[in-house]
């Protein structure tokens, strides 16, 4: 059982507050992704995890172990580096092996480990080669495996495939992805890349100026964000926003149309909607057609409601010229409320 | 060969019509650029050449005249050099001073350097400003109260007293050498190393040190060549123990022609090969890309 708690941990660094007060629990075997832009606290928060980095304050606490005073070694845990970290005086099968022979473990036992992992990861071929001679995705496979191999309770990874190019990418996030859940292993994955979070976690920590703002699933980070920074941090194109003033209990007006939404007592909401979830409609909101971008699979259109730019992915077959009037209606069930004041979600 | 090399660049004397005014700058400059090179190059290299056929040739053609521009490779005034009085002593001398410099200031140096690659101190760019001006002091300036405090403290004419002050003079090189070193080797290395299971030193001895060694290596042979050169602090804190330049700074007026090249080519072969040998971790030293 490797159930990670952190508890109030915080760090400053001088006099700028890298990390406020973060609390989270990761189940066992989950897949937790930290997600955020860069400077968000997300790369600080892994280290202080695996003991590279020490918390200012707060507690971090491995399968029902305080470990924050341990040194790495001793944290049961493995991580696996954004520039690979991939020992270049020694070969392949030495770097994988190097964790386990610092265990002392017997040969026979090693190299049943190297061979295993190595083959899991595909890299078998290369057991004999150097680093310099590998290619980045090559690298790359050697350090999961190397990780992999010190059958850690906890894997910690950092950016691993933001040095890969794209089609890499896609390729070792499908494969880590079930490396992992036949491992299983606790992850803790920090990654800016949204596609990566969302096609890999269990749950996704989105964190903001060092803080986590909402740790959910994948789905329900989308769909209901629970502040405005989610909503336009997660989608791309990201979620739209439209100003809603109070018309009576319980409805709101937006560019001129009444709206069902919350009963609320606030001077104004923000009305805010997903750019696949309108369709054209024969009532509804007026929106302006500014750009038009045929990407294929889908149409993106730039245009104007209520002089505040609004998105829309619409059916690929529909033909819309920039400066013609659409007419949008919302999916009413995918329609989302934040409070202006606070920039939380309202129910 | 410098000739071929001058011939080439110097400009047509019936310039090309359709020459414009910008090769011709071009030209005049790349002119400007070669000569400069075998100029330099002639200032380093025709008097190495001279110490070299001076040494291979007998004492007597060195003591004649007009000089030969060919060695004839005649060991006489090696021999000659090998069999004086003192001289093999002073030699010995030499070697051994310039063995325990080496030891030391990388034993002092590298640690120094590691701290200053990784960590972060208050007053680091002061401390590092302050190793370069261990080198603004004078030597001659701190020759008299040095010998004073050696007499007193029984380090003078020891090998060990002058490895010291050699030291201090090396220092600087060796902290500066092995900081480029250790700077270019990530951090993230190390923090592998010790998710793996290393502790600090582990890791430093698994990771950092096989990685570094030729660098470590140079830099002590910069070291050694340091103290082989050095000639003030040999002369003045040693009397019976001397080493070969001191040595041969004492008799320089009192010995024959081939004699003192004999010595001199002593002396700077050595040098010449170790620091050809070792010349690309001085470019390190400095932040110059290996090439």
């Amino acid at each position: 059982m490797a159930e990670i708690q952190i508890k109030n941990v915080a760090k400053t660094f001088g006099a700028y507050q890298a990390l406020h007060d973060i609390n989270l629990t990761i189940a066992d075997q989950e897949f937790m992704v930290l997600l955020g832009a860069s400077g968000c606290g997300k790369s600080t928060l892994l280290r202080i995890i695996a003991g590279l980095e020490t918390a200012t304050s707060g507690e971090v606490w491995i399968g029902g172990r305080r470990i924050d005073h341990l040194s790495p070694k001793d944290r049961g845990i493995a991580m696996v580096f954004q520039n690979y970290a991939v020992f270049p005086h020694l070969t392949v099968f030495e770097n994988i092996g190097f964790g386990l022979r610092m265990q002392k473990l017997p040969n026979d036992e090693v190299t049943r480990r190297v061979e295993r992992t190595a083959s899991l990861m595909h890299i078998d071929q290369l057991l004999k080669r150097y680093s310099g001679e590998l290619s980045g995705g090559q690298r790359q496979r050697v350090a999961v495996a190397r990780a992999l191999a010190m059958e850690p309770d906890v894997i910690l990874m950092d950016e691993p495939l933001s040095n890969l190019d794209a089609l890499l990418r896609m390729e070792m996030r499908a494969e880590l992805k079930g490396v992992l859940a036949e491992s299983k292993t606790t992850a803790i994955y920090v990654t800016h890349d949204q596609v990566e979070a969302m096609s890999m976690a269990d749950r996704i920590s989105v964190m903001h100026q060092g803080r986590i703002v909402q740790a959910a699933s994948p789905i329900e980070v989308y769909r209901n964000p629970s502040a405005e920074f989610v909503a336009s941090f997660i989608g791309n194109p990201p979620m739209n926003f439209l100003r809603a003033k109070p018309a009576g209990a319980g409805k709101w007006t937006v560019a001129g149309q009444l709206f069902d939404g919350p009963t609320a007592d606030k001077p104004e909401l923000q009305f805010a909607i997903r750019p696949e979830d309108m369709q054209p409609a024969a009532e509804g909101l007026k929106a302006t057609a500014k750009v038009v971008e045929p990407l294929g699979a889908h149409l993106l259109v730039t245009c104007e409601i209520d002089g505040s730019l609004f998105r829309a992915v619409l059916d690929s077959d529909m033909t819309v010229r920039p400066g013609e009037v659409l007419t949008l209606a919302p999916q009413s069930n995918r329609v989302r409320w934040f409070d202006p004041e606070t920039t939380l979600a309202v129910a | 060969m410098s000739q071929a090399s001058m011939a080439a660049s110097v400009p047509d004397p019936q310039p090309d019509p359709d020459a414009t005014p910008a090769t011709n700058t071009r030209s005049a400059g790349r002119f400007l650029y070669v000569s400069g090179v075998v100029l330099l190059c002639a200032w380093v290299i025709v008097p190495i050449y001279f110490l070299m056929i001076n040494t291979l040739s007998s004492p007597e053609t060195v003591n004649s005249f007009p000089k030969p521009f060919f060695p004839e490779f005649d060991l006489g005034s090696l021999t000659f050099f090998a069999g004086f009085a003192g001289m093999l002593s002073a030699l010995k001398n030499s070697v051994l001073v310039a063995g325990m410099t080496m030891v030391m200031s990388i034993v002092i140096g590298a640690p120094a350097g590691y701290a200053l690659s990784r960590f972060e101190f208050r007053g680091k760019g002061t401390f590092r400003l302050l190793i370069l001006l261990t080198r603004a002091f004078p030597l001659p300036l701190l020759a008299l109260p040095l010998a004073v405090m050696f007499i007193r403290t029984g380090l003078d004419d020891t090998a060990l007293g002058l490895a010291l002050v050699h030291t201090t003079l090396a220092i600087p090189f060796s902290v500066l050498i092995t900081f480029s070193l250790f700077s270019g080797i990530p951090i993230e290395l190390e923090e592998a190393a010790w998710t793996l299971g290393c502790t600090r030193l582990t890791a430093f001895q698994k990771v950092v040190l096989p990685l570094i060694l030729p660098g470590i290596t140079a830099s002590a042979i910069f070291a050694f060549v340091i103290s082989w050169n050095e000639v003030f602090a040999a002369a003045v804190l040693t009397i019976e123990n001397r080493t070969l330049t001191a040595f041969l700074l004492q008799n320089l007026d009192t010995s024959p022609l081939h004699l003192k090249f004999a010595g001199g080519f002593i002396l700077v072969v050595p040098a010449l090969i170790f620091i050809f040998a070792v010349r690309k971790y001085l470019f390190a030293m400095w932040g110059i890309a290996n090439r």
